[in-house]
C-alpha cells in the first residue's frame, strides 16, 4: 500500500467491472451478468444468477432453487450462513439477506477490510426465509430498488389480513380472485402468511390453486419444511366445464405476465373475476391503474426507503455503493447524513429478465 | 367523510361497471342528502379552486416528512401527482381512521372551503389538526380538493345511470338534471331525486348528442370506399361542416338568454356579442351549435387560438370584442315553444331551427349548411376542401334521426381530415402522470434549423403525450433510462436517435415558443423505427404549413 496516503487504511477488495462485481484478490465475481470462472451468488433470481459460469458459490439453502435456474449439471458449491470459507486471498461468507429462501448477502473480507454485497433484501418479517442479519463492514453495496420516501411498507400482518378478507369477500360473492405475484419468494411468502393468519384468525385453511410456473418452486420450499397453504397445480389447458364456474370462489396465484392472457379464460368471464396484484409498485396509484389490476396490495420483498437507510448506517459502513433503482437519490441522500455513497453502475434490475422493474411486472 | 370514503376505495377497487353502479347507488341510498349532494359533485366532476397553494402543500407535506426539497421532488416527480405524493409521504399507516366521523357536507363547508384565503400558517395548523388519524384514502381526497384536483374514476354517464336505477326515471332525465350550473345543497338533491320526470330548471341546456369518429384509426386505405362499407347508401344522409370551435347550446327561456359549453360551462357573460343579439330570438327555443371566433371579411372562422383569447376571459374590453367577434352557428334546435323536440326528426329539427333564425336575423347567430350526400366519392372531394374551409372535415347525419343524449355511435358521424405530419426526433423525455406516473410518456420533439434534413441543430417545436401503444410505452421508457444523457429534475435529455411521425392538426406562429411555432393538437402517429434522425424534417417545412 503506498505510503503517501493516510486514509483510507484498507483498501476495498471489490469493485464493478464488464462482467460484474469483482474481487481480483479473491479472483470471482458476485452475481456476475457475463460468465466468469467463480461466480458468488447471492440469490436465485434471474437478474443475479445467471447461467454459463464454470462454479458457483451459495448460501446451501439456496442450491435447489439454483439447480432449477442454471444451467443443467451447473457446479455449484453451497456453504452453511455464517460459515467463512477462502477464496484466493479473501475470507468469503454468506448471512441472511431476508429477501427470499436462501438469500444471501455476501461478505468479503481481504487485508482488513471488510466489505458486504447485501444482493436485494428486506428488513421485515417473512415467515418463509432467514431474517436480514447486520453485519458490520467498511464497505456496503446496498440495492435501491425503492429508494424514494413514498415506499414505505405497511405492517406484512396487515397487508396479509386485506389479502384473507379480499378472498373472503370475493367467496361470499362466488367471484374469483386472482393474485398476481412473483414466482421465487412472493408466492411461497403469500402461501405462508396467509396460514399464519388463517391460523391466527381462527380460519380454516383453504387449498389455493396455483399457476404451472409456480409450481416447482413451491414444492422446493415444502421440501425445506416451510409451513405454507396447500396447492393445486393448474393444468396447461382446459376451460370451466359445465354450468357451474368451478372457480368460484377459489384463490388463485399467478405471475404477472398470466393477468389479461388467454391463460386467465378458464377461469369464467371477465366480470367473475377479480384480478389483483401484490408488489411494492402497487404503492402507487397509477402503476396499479396501468396494469388493469382492481387491487392492488403493497406487499415487497425489498426494502422500504427507511430500511435501506437504516440499514446502510446500521452497517457502519464508511462507503456504500447503491445498486439498481433510484441509485442516485439514496446516494445523495446518504451523503447528507454524512455517509460516503455512490451510485455503481450494474445489470441488476435489467427489465427485461428482472424482478425489479416496474414495468416488467415481475418483481417484487 | 368515511362512508364517501368508502365509495371511493369501492369504484378504485374494481374494474366492472356492474360493480361500480352498485356501489354508486347504495352510496346515493345510504348517505344523508347534504352528504350526498357534495358526493354528486365531486363523482360529476364539479370543481372546486384551488383551496390552498400547492407551495404551502408541499412545504407541509416536506415539513412533516422531514424531507429535503430535493427529495420531495424525486418522489413528486415518479408519482405524478401532488395529492398523492403529500398522501404517501404523510399518511400514518397504523390509523383507523378520523376520530370523530364528520359527514363529507361538514368536512367541505365547515373545514376545507374555509381555509381560502388563509394565512398558508393557519391553513397548515388546520391541516395538521384536522389531518391526524386519516386513512390514505380520506387523507388524498382532503389534499385532492384542497389542490382542487379532487375527481373520481367514474364516468358521468355511470353517475347518472345509478341515480336513474334507484329513482326510477329515465337515465336522459337525470343526464338533464345534472346539466348546467347548480349548487350542491339538499334543495338540488330533492330535485334530482325527484320522480317527476318532467322536472327542470330554465336555465339548463339538454345534453349534448356526441358524433363518433368515423374512422376507428388513422390508416385506413381508400376512405371513401370504408366510410360507404360503414354507412350504406348515401342517400340516406346530411352532412354538415365540422368546426373547430367550442361546442354550445344558446337558450332563451323566459326572456332570457342563457349559453352553455359541451363541458357544462354557463359562458353567458363572457359572449355578450352573441347574448345581446339571442336576446331577440323568440321565447321558449334551445339552439345547438358552434362558438367561433369569425373573420366577417374573408367570411371564415378565425383559428381556435383566437377563440382561446376569449375563454376564461372575465373583462371584455372593446379591443378583445372587435380583435376576436364571436358567431354561434346554429346546426340543430332542441326545443322551441318550450317544447322538447328531441325525438322529432333531424329534417323536422332542421326546418324550425330554419324558421326560427331566420326571424332573427343576426349576423352573429346564423345557420350551418346542411347538404344532402348524393355520393361518397362526391362527399370525399368536398371534404378535401376543408383545410382552406377552415374547418376540421364533415358531420354526417343520419336522415330522420332523433337528438340522442351522449356519444352513442350510429346517427351521428364525424369524418376528420387526414392530419398534417411531419418526422420528429425524440430530444427529452419525463414521467407522465396519473396512470402513466413513473413511466417515460412525456416527450420533446425537434426538428432541423438547416436548409435540409440532416442540417444545423434540432430544435424543439412541440411535446406530445399520445398516440403510441402501452408496449411502445414501455419500450421506450427502459430506451430513455438506458440512454438518458442529462437530467434536469424529472426531464431527462436522451441520446437524439428516435425518429416519430407526429399528426397535428395545425401549426401556427407563436412568438411564446423559441421555434415560432405552435401545434395544435399533436400526437404520434408512428414510430419510425426505419428512420434515421439526418432523415427528420425541417423548421423550414414545419413553417410552410403555418396557417393564419
Amino acid at each position: 500500500m503506498p505510503s503517501a496516503i493516510a486514509f483510507p487504511v484498507t483498501t476495498c477488495p471489490i469493485h464493478a467491472d464488464h462482467r460484474g462485481i469483482a474481487c481480483p484478490a479473491g479472483d470471482f465475481w458476485i452475481d456476475p451478468w457475463k460468465p466468469v470462472d467463480t461466480a458468488v451468488v447471492t440469490h436465485a433470481h434471474a437478474d443475479h444468477a445467471r447461467p454459463g459460469s464454470k462454479r458457483y458459490f451459495a448460501a446451501e439453502p439456496s442450491v435447489p432453487i439454483l439447480r432449477l435456474r442454471l444451467q443443467k449439471g451447473a457446479d455449484i458449491t453451497g456453504i452453511p450462513y455464517g460459515q467463512p470459507f477462502t477464496l484466493g486471498d479473501t475470507q468469503v461468507s454468506f448471512h441472511p439477506a431476508g429477501h427470499c429462501f436462501g438469500s444471501a448477502q455476501v461478505r468479503v473480507e481481504h487485508a482488513g477490510h471488510v466489505a458486504v454485497a447485501a444482493g436485494d433484501y428486506k428488513r421485515e418479517r417473512d415467515p418463509t426465509c432467514d431474517p436480514f442479519e447486520v453485519i458490520p463492514c467498511d464497505t456496503f453495496i446496498t440495492e435501491a430498488t425503492f429508494a424514494l420516501p413514498v415506499y414505505r411498507w405497511d405492517d406484512p400482518a396487515q397487508t396479509a389480513d386485506d389479502i384473507l378478507d379480499w378472498w373472503l369477500d370475493n367467496q361470499a360473492r362466488k367471484r374469483v380472485s386472482v393474485l398476481a405475484c412473483y414466482a421465487l419468494g412472493k408466492a411461497q411468502r403469500l402461501l405462508g402468511m396467509l396460514a399464519e393468519r388463517c391460523d391466527a384468525r381462527g380460519i380454516a385453511r383453504k387449498r389455493v390453486f396455483v399457476h404451472g410456473a409456480l409450481d416447482p418452486l413451491i414444492g422446493v420450499y415444502r421440501d425445506a419444511g416451510i409451513d405454507m397453504l396447500d396447492t393445486w397445480k393448474l393444468g396447461e389447458s382446459g376451460r370451466a366445464k359445465g354450468k357451474v364456474n368451478p372457480f368460484r370462489g377459489e384463490l388463485i396465484l399467478c405471475p404477472p405476465s398470466a393477468i389479461g392472457s388467454p391463460w386467465m379464460k378458464r377461469f369464467g368471464k371477465a366480470t367473475e373475476v377479480d384480478a389483483a396484484m401484490a408488489s411494492g409498485w402497487m404503492r402507487v396509484r397509477g402503476v396499479r391503474r396501468r396494469r388493469g389490476y382492481d387491487r392492488g396490495f403493497v406487499l415487497s420483498d425489498h426494502a422500504d426507503w427507511n430500511d435501506l437507510v437504516r440499514t446502510c448506517q446500521e452497517t457502519g459502513a464508511s462507503k456504500v455503493y447503491c445498486t439498481h433503482g433510484n441509485t442516485d437519490v439514496l446516494s445523495k441522500h446518504l451523503q447528507e447524513l454524512g455517509i460516503d455513497a455512490e451510485p455503481l453502475e450494474t445489470e441488476f434490475g435489467d427489465d427485461d429478465i428482472s424482478e425489479s422493474s416496474v414495468e416488467s411486472g415481475t418483481e417484487s | 367523510m368515511k362512508r364517501f370514503a368508502q365509495l371511493y376505495d369501492e369504484l378504485d377497487r374494481t374494474t366492472s361497471t356492474d360493480a361500480k353502479l352498485r356501489a354508486l347507488r347504495s352510496y346515493f341510498e345510504e348517505a344523508p342528502l347534504g352528504d350526498a349532494a357534495w358526493g354528486l359533485s365531486f363523482l360529476a366532476g364539479q370543481k372546486i379552486k384551488r383551496l390552498v397553494q400547492s407551495g404551502t402543500l408541499r412545504e407541509w407535506a416536506r415539513a412533516k416528512a422531514d424531507l429535503s426539497p430535493w427529495l420531495f421532488d424525486e418522489c413528486y416527480a415518479t408519482v405524478g401527482d401532488l395529492a398523492e405524493t403529500v398522501t404517501l409521504l404523510t399518511a400514518s399507516s397504523q390509523s383507523g381512521g378520523e376520530a370523530e366521523e364528520l359527514g363529507l357536507k361538514d368536512w367541505v363547508e365547515g373545514r376545507l372551503l374555509t381555509l381560502r384565503g388563509l394565512a398558508p400558517e393557519l391553513q397548515t395548523a388546520n391541516l395538521d389538526a384536522w389531518t391526524e388519524g386519516l386513512t390514505q384514502t380520506e387523507l388524498f381526497m382532503v389534499i385532492k380538493t384542497l389542490t382542487g384536483g379532487m375527481r373520481i374514476g367514474v364516468s358521468r354517464t355511470l353517475v347518472e345511470r345509478a341515480i336513474a336505477a334507484m329513482v326510477g326515471v329515465d337515465q336522459a332525465v337525470i343526464a338533464r338534471r345534472l346539466m348546467g350550473e347548480w349548487s350542491p345543497t339538499e334543495a338540488f338533491m330533492h330535485r334530482v331525486f325527484s320522480q317527476d320526470p318532467a322536472d327542470a330548471e330554465r336555465s339548463q341546456p339538454y345534453p349534448f348528442f356526441l358524433a363518433s369518429p368515423i374512422l376507428p384509426h388513422e390508416s385506413v386505405e381508400n376512405e371513401p370506399a370504408y366510410v360507404e362499407g360503414e354507412l350504406g347508401d348515401p342517400s340516406r344522409w346530411f352532412a354538415e361542416w365540422k368546426w373547430d370551435g367550442i361546442r354550445g347550446q344558446l337558450i332563451k327561456r323566459e326572456g332570457e338568454v342563457f349559453l352553455w359549453s359541451r363541458k357544462d360551462d354557463n359562458l353567458t357573460e363572457r359572449f355578450p356579442d352573441l347574448t345581446d343579439p339571442a336576446a331577440r330570438l323568440e321565447d321558449g327555443v334551445v339552439l345547438d351549435g358552434e362558438i367561433l371566433c369569425w373573420d366577417f371579411d374573408a367570411w371564415l372562422p378565425l383559428d381556435f387560438g383566437t377563440l382561446q383569447t376569449r375563454i376564461g376571459r372575465k373583462a371584455l374590453g372593446p379591443k378583445i370584442l372587435s380583435d376576436a367577434p364571436a358567431v354561434f352557428l346554429a346546426y340543430d334546435l332542441l326545443e322551441r315553444d318550450g317544447d322538447d323536440l328531441r325525438e322529432q326528426s333531424y329534417e323536422h329539427r332542421r326546418e324550425q331551427l330554419r324558421q326560427v333564425v331566420d326571424a332573427l336575423v343576426s349576423k352573429r347567430v346564423f345557420i350551418d349548411e346542411s347538404f344532402p350526400v348524393e355520393s361518397w366519392r362526391g362527399l370525399e372531394a368536398l371534404r378535401q376542401t376543408s383545410r382552406e374551409r377552415r374547418v376540421e372535415g364533415v358531420m354526417l347525419k343520419r336522415a330522420g334521426s332523433v337528438y340522442q343524449a351522449g356519444r352513442r355511435r350510429g346517427d351521428w358521424w364525424k369524418w376528420k381530415i387526414e392530419p398534417l405530419t411531419i418526422d420528429a426526433v425524440l430530444t427529452y423525455a419525463q414521467p407522465g402522470h396519473g396512470r402513466r406516473a413513473n413511466l417515460m410518456t412525456d416527450y420533446t420533439f425537434g426538428v432541423w434549423d438547416g436548409d435540409e434534413p440532416g442540417q444545423g441543430e434540432l430544435v424543439t417545436v412541440t411535446k406530445a403525450y399520445s398516440g403510441l401503444t402501452d408496449a411502445e410505452f414501455a419500450e421506450m421508457d427502459r430506451w430513455i433510462r438506458k440512454n438518458t444523457i442529462e437530467r434536469f429534475g424529472p426531464v431527462r435529455r436522451v441520446e437524439p436517435v428516435h425518429v416519430f411521425e407526429l399528426a397535428f392538426e395545425g401549426v401556427r406562429a407563436s412568438s411564446r415558443h423559441k421555434s415560432g411555432v405552435a401545434f395544435r393538437f399533436p400526437r404520434m402517429k408512428r414510430w419510425r423505427k426505419d428512420k434515421k434522425v439526418e432523415d427528420a424534417d425541417t423548421l423550414v417545412l414545419v413553417r410552410e404549413m403555418t396557417t393564419v
